[in-house]
């Protein structure tokens, strides 16, 4: 069967994936599907799986069962059913498909905010300098950051340092774009910069698939919430219906009265 | 207490010191360079090989740092050629010999260097989708130097300071030069200041070099 024929509407689409870590089981039979254009935001407790989740997306962690496909493709393992790994070459090639932003930013320190985005393009992309300098000043300025191109990560704040990462992964114009809880270190100050330059990416019409504790921007940004529990998908919908404190979900129920709690 | 300083048949024989600290400081750059070379792929290597590369890995480490310089330099000038047939000068012989020693102390700086590379940095490098390759280039090898810079200056100084033992296979380097204006004049006091003062002065400019080196490094781009 070909990919063609076997593509499924869904952009990403992850089928009864389960992963276990030792004896620890962090992912159990997790399905969930992001079509094109969707802002998908996972919630859920500490340690519920969900940065799993999001690192088995790009193949940064393996996963034992299941099956994790973008645009019709399998992501980690090649096709055929068997469980056989990708070479590294392939494993980059689609890696460079999906972007990511992590939490702890994760800037390259000794690459200036340019140079962070332009190093995926010169080498991945395989562009010119000049070009991958031209790109990494269009998505500078669009994080509102035009005038730090040659500052080192070390010389900006959190939330720029945030903003460099957003455009880092952009620019290499991937098909989804993961992030996983990318205002949790910052500041209460400098996360409104940072969801803003989110909330124009989605105006956009990118496609992500996000981890937040910021209720407000989920319920505001996002298509559909899923909500996670103990490794599995405990609930899916619009955040109309996830974030509505009468659901008849006890585990959700639960959850968000504990994190109103703590948050209100 | 009678004793008067005379340094003036040390400056006669001036030329055996500054010939001798050259010869040093060419012992120590060619050694540290190949050494370097060695400490590099072996520690690269290390941190991505298997259990038995690993152990032969380590135990070449554990052998060099547990005998004596000065034993390996007899060892490799007097025992190597006596078993199989090969023929060296006493400074090439030095010169393998404290390249091979560098490589042994070498490997366990870049070793740890290239182990404190947050874990995070190469989860970017996979994300934007380079190549084991490329991360290793662009990633771990230019944040493993600005974190090993400053072991990396001390363990050259002190490879520096170890060409003295040289000496002993008699090549002309500092010390030797010492110990021969000594043993010709007896002014053993004015040529062992006169030689201290020569290598804590050369210590020290490397180590000014080495520092302007690494406060580039933090702040290139
Ligand atoms: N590399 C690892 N080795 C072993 N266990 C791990 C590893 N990574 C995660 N875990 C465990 O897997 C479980 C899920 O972790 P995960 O980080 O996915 O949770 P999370 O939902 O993102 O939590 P949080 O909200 O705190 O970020 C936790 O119990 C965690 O301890
Ligand atoms: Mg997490």
């Amino acid at each position: 069967m070909s990919d063609a024929t076997n593509a499924s509407p869904a952009l990403l689409d992850v089928r009864d994936v389960s992963k276990a870590f030792g004896a620890v089981e962090v992912l159990r039979s997790v399905s969930l599907q992001v079509k094109r254009g969707e802002v998908v935001t996972v919630i859920g407790p500490s340690g519920s799986g969900k940065t799993t989740l999001l690192r088995c997306v790009n193949f940064l962690e393996s996963y034992d069962s299941g099956s994790i496909r973008i645009d019709g493709k399998e992501v980690g393992y090649r096709e055929a059913g068997t469980r056989q790994r990708r070479s590294e070459r392939d494993l980059a090639a689609m890696r460079a498909e999906t972007g990511m932003v992590f939490q702890s930013f994760n800037l390259f320190p000794h690459l200036t905010a340019a140079g962070n985005i332009m190093l995926g393009l010169t080498k991945v992309r395989g562009k010119s300098q000049t070009e991958a300098r031209q790109i990494a000043e269009h998505w500078l300025g669009r994080v509102g950051l035009a005038h730090k191109a040659d500052s080192l990560p070390a010389e900006l704040s959190g939330g720029q340092q945030q903003r460099v990462g957003i455009a880092r992964a952009v620019a290499m114009e991937p098909k989804i774009l993961l992030l996983d809880e990318i205002t949790s270190a910052l500041d209460p100050e400098l996360v409104g910069e940072v969801l803003a330059v989110v909330r124009s990416l989605a105006e956009d019409g990118m496609t992500m698939l996000m981890v937040t504790h910021e209720m407000a921007f989920a319920r505001d940004a996002s298509s559909r919430i899923v909500f996670m529990a103990d490794g599995g998908v405990s609930a899916v919908g619009p955040p109309k219906e996830i974030l509505a404190a009468e659901t008849s979900n006890e585990r959700l129920r639960t959850f968000l009265a504990r994190f109103r709690a703590s948050h209100f | 207490m009678g004793y008067a300083l005379n340094f003036n048949l040390i400056w006669r024989h001036f030329d055996k010191l500054w010939g001798g600290l050259l010869l040093s400081l060419e012992l120590a750059v060619i050694s540290i360079a190949i050494g370097t070379v060695i400490g590099l792929v072996l520690a690269v290597w290390y941190v991505s090989a298997g259990r038995v590369v690993r152990a032969i890995i380590a135990a070449y480490v554990e052998f060099i740092r547990n005998v004596p310089l000065i034993l390996l330099v007899y060892l490799v000038f007097y025992g190597v050629p006596t078993v199989v047939d090969l023929a060296y000068s006493a400074p090439t012989s030095f010169v393998l010999t404290l390249s091979v020693y560098s490589g042994a102390y070498l490997v366990e700086v870049f070793r740890s260097g290239l182990e404190a590379v947050p874990r995070g940095q190469l989860d970017a490098g996979k994300a934007i989708g380079l190549t084991p390759w490329q991360r290793l280039i662009h990633v771990r090898l230019p944040t493993m130097l600005r974190i090993t810079l400053p072991a990396l200056s001390n363990t050259f100084i002190s490879l520096f300071k170890d060409t003295s033992i040289a000496s002993v296979i008699s090549v002309p380097e500092l010390t030797f030069g010492a110990q021969w204006i000594n043993f010709n004049t007896f002014r053993i006091v004015e040529v062992y200041l006169v030689t201290t003062a020569m290598y804590l002065v050369t210590g020290y400019i490397l180590l000014f070099g080495l520092r302007l080196v690494e406060r580039r490094f933090r702040a290139a781009r």
